[in-house]
């Protein structure tokens, strides 16, 4: 690269650039790593000392001979290397005259369909690469549909390999045909379709003598003058998620954030969501002096004119087009675990800045990402794309993913492992929790409860098989009774017989048989009672989702605590005998695991105290919170 | 309406990074390693947290071998009352007196990595802020902007977590911890740019002077203090030099130059025809997978 002779004049050039992200979608086959190798090339974003080890490289790796293969350079980790694949999500940077690009590169089989979801969350642009002797493939129309899904707007098909047909028009043509039947079908808007040869450079940068009768803008050309999704968010209503709130002393309160979409101005009216309290905004602060207006897109802290509640979590909107919150949605989700999704467990749910716990029906359907067929789903697996519906323990404020992709888009995260194990667009909320307001009941639990005398509580016993938590839970309800509380216990076996004897043992089972026993549980404290349960409730993912349903302190959870060996040796109902003889399967602690709480309100060692011992601790307890 | 530049894009992605990290880490610091990208990091997190004082305490692992000018920017930065600086010296290296010219890898392994992991680990930090970029070099180009460690601090490049979206998942288990890479969609022209437009004192070393100098298998090495030892027929010539990157003086290759500002600089850099990490002895050792195996050891 030259040095410009005027630098100044270059560098204020430099500082008007725009940035465009944009994704690749296609294989190695397809000439990827090559066409972006050359790009890199081109643009000069390849230094001497890199081309020297991209010669060596390519001598010893390299596919292409004697030549210099290109994709050498994009291809990063050593696994990768050797196996001649690209399995993550890799990204370049290069620039034009009059852009900046960041470029996500995403490998191309359908195993990798969790990366390209990843990849094309942030891009303006997807790049789909069809090799020109293969035209257009089953993963052609999958690439055109995720990118959608994920709300691209523009698609650029790039058909490569040009060089290998001799540059033929009709090839070209023939692949454009076809894409455009696909294109009309799935509903997509833009496109634009560029015959390129990435080993020769033929319509990367520039045009192509050998294929003068297209007369269209070479790839770069085109990535330079396609719209940025950012201008649209700009246009928008304000939106802004609280990240933190800045507070360094009693005089100074700030709220900070990255504004989602619209801009804002000292003075505009906004309302706080889910509260829906109204205030107006008072200063826009930054360390560079106040300002007078921002924009979607840029991270700004802002004050109040008023003493509002305002924390992490909360939505600043404009006062007059506020945003909708709900606690039930359908949504397409993408799942990127290998563990697959299991309806009815609760998983934390991020959007925007909020977390809260969510649980996943059955999907409605899932989707074959090759025909687009929905096929009839229970679960999804790994890459497995489906709609279903989602209930959150609390309002979020939401918006369709296609409108606004910050309130509309989230994760799903396992609560043990903390793995990002799902992704998420939001379509729309529910009828039913968006028009039917919870009943307003004259008589409220505190009535039911004032006229019991008693703050209810729901004594949450948890433990191995036969580790006492039946024995103990009886002693407790009756000295509870004696000391004339309101009790209730419910246990494994009643609650089988009954209410939950549609249900078996395996673990989507097991959690519904938990989600069931909590909300009969909280619909007992809701009628003023202490309800004691005893079930082996074995992990910890539900027994915290049975805590998120009730109000604060009104979960004790009760770890009694034997050991495997301790609760074998009693094996009073001769279970842990069959499980060990293979005839009952799934049985905890044999051959399904048992997740202990790590911070249990009340841990009872059965090793060093008696049933009775045990209960009498437990009622102090009790007594220590009324 | 306001039209936003890449600069000011890039800036509002690290600030939202950083404000994530505080909001929803228990303990974080962000390493200062007193080279340009550690000034524009912190820089940035001054901006992100204006006017509240910076959130976290810095952490300068230091290997004792260190350019005299960096320990002068490092010391002047701490002297903010509003900035606590940790320093942080392996105590077995220091020992042992590892250093660059009897110990090769060792001296990195154990100043660096070493004393990293053992002072996240005294502090008990669980989230490290570092200076990273991804166009630095390949095993960089796919790792995340919230990258996990294990409980031995090491990085499993199979298990990473997806990031969609600026929506960051924090969320780990005990003793487990994440190194957070605000700069991570940076490019070297970036920083410089940003260098200029924020007017970032930078140590002075960026710059080209006369400074005394050896050439050593094929790098031109500063002698910057009385440490220095000189092989058999070489001897000390004064050379107008500059650093392209920093670290330990006698393992930082300069370059030749003539650049005394931050705009000679970006020129000479655009007609340059190597890479920054080039005068870097440390990327060489162990072959073209060295950094990642590096990363997966624990290196940042």
């Amino acid at each position: 690269m030259n040095a410009p002779a005027d630098i100044h004049a270059w560098l204020v050039d430099q500082e008007h650039k725009e940035l465009l992200r944009f994704i690749t979608c296609g294989s190695v086959d397809d000439g990827k790593s090559t066409l972006i190798g050359r790009l890199l090339y081109e643009t000069k974003q390849i230094f001497d000392d890199q081309l020297a080890a991209l010669e060596a490289d390519s001598k010893r790796h390299g596919t292409q001979g004697q030549k210099i293969d290109y994709a050498l350079l994009v291809d990063g980790l050593s696994a990768e290397r050797e196996q001649g694949i690209t399995i993550d999500v890799a990204y370049r940077f290069f620039a034009s005259e009059k852009r900046k690009f960041i470029v996500a590169d995403t490998p191309g089989h359908e195993q990798y369909t969790r990366n390209m979801v990843t990849g094309a969350s942030t891009a303006d642009v997807a790049v789909l690469l069809v090799d020109a002797r293969k035209g257009v493939l089953t993963q052609t129309r999958r690439h055109s549909y995720l990118a959608k899904l994920m709300g691209i707007r523009h698609l650029v098909v790039a058909v490569t390999k040009m060089d290998l047909v001799d540059y033929d028009q009709a090839a070209f043509e023939a692949v454009i045909a076809d894409y455009r039947q696909f294109a009309d079908k799935i509903e997509i808007g833009e496109w634009t379709a560029i015959p390129v040869s990435g080993l020769n450079g033929d319509n990367v940068v520039r045009g192509s003598d050998a294929m003068s009768w297209y007369s269209g803008p070479a790839l770069l050309e085109h990535l330079d003058v396609v719209p940025l999704n950012t201008s649209a968010d700009a246009e928008k209503s304000f939106r802004m998620p609280v990240q933190w709130v800045n507070r360094p002393n009693q005089n100074f309160r700030g709220f900070s954030g990255q504004i989602a979409s619209g801009s804002i101005s000292p003075g505009a009216e906004v309302r706080i969501l889910p509260s829906g309290r109204v205030s107006r905004i008072d200063r826009i602060v930054t360390a560079d002096g106040d300002l007078y207006e921002a924009v979607a897109g840029q991270s700004v802290t802002v004050t109040l004119a008023d003493e509002v509640d305002c924390s992490r979590g909360d939505v600043i909107v404009d006062a007059h087009s506020p945003p909708q919150s709900a606690d039930q949605f359908e949504a397409t989700i993408v799942w990127m675990s290998e563990d697959e999704l299991l309806p009815g467990r609760g998983y934390w749910m991020k959007v925007g800045t909020q977390v809260v716990t969510a649980t996943v029906q059955a999907p409605k359907y899932e989707v074959n990402v090759n025909t687009l067929e929905h096929l009839a789903a229970q679960t999804l697996g790994l890459n497995g794309i489906g709609v279903a519906e989602i209930a959150t323990d609390r309002d979020i404020v939401f918006e369709n993913y296609d409108e606004n992709k910050t309130l509309g888009g989230f994760i799903l995260i396992d609560k043990l492992s903390n793995a990002t194990v799902a992704c998420g667009m939001i379509h729309f909320a529910l009828r039913r929790s968006l028009n039917i307001h919870r009943q307003h009941l004259d008589v409220g639990r505190e009535t039911h409860s004032q006229l019991k005398g008693q703050r209810p509580a729901v004594l949450w016993f948890t433990g191995l098989s036969g580790a006492g938590k039946s024995t103990i839970a009886n002693i407790v309800e009756k000295k509870l009774v004696a000391r004339g509380r309101h009790t209730f216990l419910l246990d494994g076996d009643n609650v089988r017989h009954g209410l939950n004897r549609d249900l078996g043992f395996t673990e989507a089972d097991r959690i519904e048989n938990i989600r069931r026993v909590g909300e009969v549980a909280r619909l007992m404290t809701d009628a003023g009672l202490i309800v004691l349960t005893a079930f082996i409730s074995p992990f910890r993912a539900e027994r915290e989702m049975v805590r998120n349903m009730l109000p604060e302190g009104e979960f004790i959870e009760v770890f009694v605590d034997t050991p495997l060996e301790e609760a074998e040796r009693r094996d009073e109902k001769g279970l842990y005998a069959k499980a060990r003889a293979g005839e009952l399967q799934n049985f905890t602690g044999i051959d399904s695991p048992y997740e202990a709480p790590e911070a249990p309100e009340i841990r009872i060692d059965t090793t060093q105290l008696t049933a009775e011992q045990a209960a009498d601790a437990i009622v102090q307890e009790l007594d220590k919170r009324r | 309406m306001l039209q936003l530049t890449h600069l000011d894009r890039l800036e509002a992605e690290s600030i939202l990074i950083l404000r994530e990290t505080v909001a929803e880490a228990d303990k974080p610091v962000m390493l200062y390693s007193i080279g340009k990208d550690s000034a524009v990091m912190l820089h940035l997190a001054k901006k992100a947290f204006y006017p509240a004082p910076l959130p976290f305490p810095l952490l300068h692992v230091d290997t004792t071998w260190k350019f005299r000018d960096m320990y002068a920017l490092r010391d002047k930065v701490a002297a903010d009352p509003s900035i606590q600086l940790i320093v942080y010296k392996n105590p077995e290296a220091e020992t042992r007196g590892i250093n660059p010219f009897d110990h090769g890898p060792l001296h990195t392994d154990m100043w660096k990595t070493e004393g990293l992991k053992q002072a996240l680990d005294k502090y008990a930090f669980d989230a490290a802020f570092g200076g990273a970029r991804r166009d630095e070099e390949k095993s960089r180009a796919k790792e995340r902007i919230f990258s996990f460690r294990d409980r031995n601090h090491r990085w499993d490049p199979k298990r990473q977590r997806p990031e969609l979206w600026s929506l960051y998942n924090v969320r780990k288990n005990r003793g487990e911890s994440i190194r957070v890479f605000p700069l991570s969609n940076w490019t070297e022209l970036d920083i410089w740019q940003y260098i200029l437009r924020e007017k970032i004192e930078i140590v002075p070393l960026y710059f080209a002077a006369d400074r005394p100098t050896v050439e050593r298998d094929g790098l031109v090495l500063m002698v910057d203090d009385e440490r220095m030892r000189l092989n058999d027929g070489e001897a000390v010539v004064s050379r107008k030099i500059r650093f392209r990157t920093l670290g330990c003086y006698p393992l930082s290759g300069a370059i030749d130059s003539d650049a005394v500002t931050v705009e000679d600089i970006v020129a000479e850099m655009l007609a340059s025809t190597t890479s920054e990490r080039q005068g870097r002895a440390i990327d060489r050792d162990g072959g073209a997978a060295s950094m990642e195996k590096k990363k997966q050891e624990g290196y940042f």
